[in-house]
């Protein structure tokens, strides 16, 4: 059992360790801002989400399982927002490359 | 070993690299995201030290608030920021930085690498006297009780930064509202987001302070949060910039300095000298100082970073 849920983590903290890579990489490469925040989105969306899920096993108790969960509503929240305003900064100031 | 090894090196070169970067960056806003990095690697850093107090408020206060501050300096620097970046400080004054920031690198070198065997620690000292206090954690020990006077300064001193941060206001504009205004452009995310978050952030910045008896938490860190959901709701437009005038400010600002002075003068006439705390109340007189210092943090905190007044008072 135990064995089983550390394969689970690795697992999925390595899937999301790869969209991370993608989210930076799509940072680093792509050309205009709307874009480079669709790539950022990856990594903190799905990427710590994996992240996070992979944990889960590992978290000692409930409420500990919980923090982690909440951990990851809250980077949603306040990533989805700042999303939002960055890319209509974005518009509004016109594309800079 | 070896994995926690490549972290803790990976982690150092990482801090070192972002600060060389925030140094050399082009721009003051540039400049400012790459310190407010730098603050969060360095919590990262305290964490695998042990030190989750510090990395709390390095997060909190050095990262956070600081960050703040110093975006809406940029901000304010724009219109400037060309002409004072053509200016370049005279020899000897490139000289002396350079012959001091070798000093200190030197000697933070000579420290981390001859240490002193065995390394002086009052750790000991610090965790007998704890049972006594009611209190867990040793750093809130040592802030709260042990050098208690340093943090009482403390508090002062962020007084004074405030009132400084005031008087760069005209005459006409004291006690008015700060510059601090709701942007109307920013959109309904904002509205959103400050209507959501607040609920929760209130909970974990109370949860903060009442963790740092037994365990890494506190005033500080605690009234950092609940500055930053202040003023997050300031800057959605869903309550109004209170003016710097209003008795009720000026009393929350003093509140937390005055009780915890207070507190100290009775030492006075209670145990035996300023700021000691009768053995039978330690614990409860902790409790009201650390509420109250967090209320008072919390609100300069918020309005050092909402700036000087710029409207008048409205009588």
């Amino acid at each position: 059992m135990r064995i089983l849920l550390d394969i689970v983590t690795v697992v999925a903290v390595s899937a999301g360790a790869v969209f991370f890579l993608a989210g930076t990489v799509g940072l680093l490469r792509f050309p205009d801002s709307l874009s480079r925040l669709h790539a950022l989105t990856k990594a903190d969306n799905l990427g710590l989400g994996l992240v996070v899920l992979g944990l889960l096993p590992q978290a000692d108790g409930v409420l500990a399982a919980l923090k982690l969960v909440a951990v990851w509503l809250l980077a949603q929240l306040a990533g989805a927002t700042v999303t939002q305003l960055v890319a209509r900064a974005a518009r509004r100031g016109g594309q800079r490359a | 070993m070896t994995a926690a090894f490549v972290l803790d090196a990976g982690l150092a070169l990482l801090v070192v690299a972002v600060a060389v970067w925030t140094i050399a960056a082009g721009s003051a806003f540039a400049a400012v995201v790459g310190f407010v990095t730098f603050g969060l690697l360095l919590a990262l850093a305290w964490v695998r030290l042990a030190a989750v107090d510090v990395a709390l408020t390095e997060a909190a206060v050095g990262s956070g608030i600081t960050g703040a501050l110093l975006i809406t300096a940029a901000a304010r620097l724009r219109p400037t920021e060309q002409r004072s970046a053509a200016e370049r400080p005279a020899v000897p004054m490139r000289v002396a930085a350079g012959v001091l920031a070798v000093a200190v690198f030197a000697g933070l070198a000579a420290l981390v690498l001859f240490p002193a065997d065995p390394a002086p620690t009052l750790a000991s000292q610090a965790a007998v006297h704890l049972p006594e206090l009611g209190v867990g954690n040793a750093v809130t020990a040592v802030l709260i009780a042990y050098r208690a006077l340093d943090t009482l300064l403390e508090k002062v001193v962020l007084l004074l930064a405030l009132i400084g941060v005031w008087s760069l206001a005209p005459d006409r504009f004291w006690g008015g509202a700060p510059g601090l205004r709701p942007s109307a452009s920013l959109g309904g995310e904002l509205t959103l987001l400050g209507r959501l978050l607040p609920p929760v952030g209130i909970v974990v910045g109370i949860y903060i302070l009442w963790v740092g008896a037994i365990a890494p938490g506190g005033a500080f860190q605690g009234g950092a949060i609940l500055a930053a959901m202040w003023l997050l709701v300031m800057i959605a437009g869903l309550q109004a910039v209170p003016e710097t005038g209003q008795r009720w400010v000026r009393m929350v600002l003093v509140a937390g300095p005055a009780v915890f002075l207070a507190v100290g003068f009775a030492g006075f006439a209670l145990p035996d000298g300023f700021l000691s705390y009768p053995a039978q109340f330690a614990k409860p007189l902790i409790i009201v100082i650390e509420v109250v210092l967090t209320l008072s943090i919390a609100a300069i905190l918020g309005l050092l970073v909402a700036g000087p007044p710029e409207r008048e008072r409205q009588r």
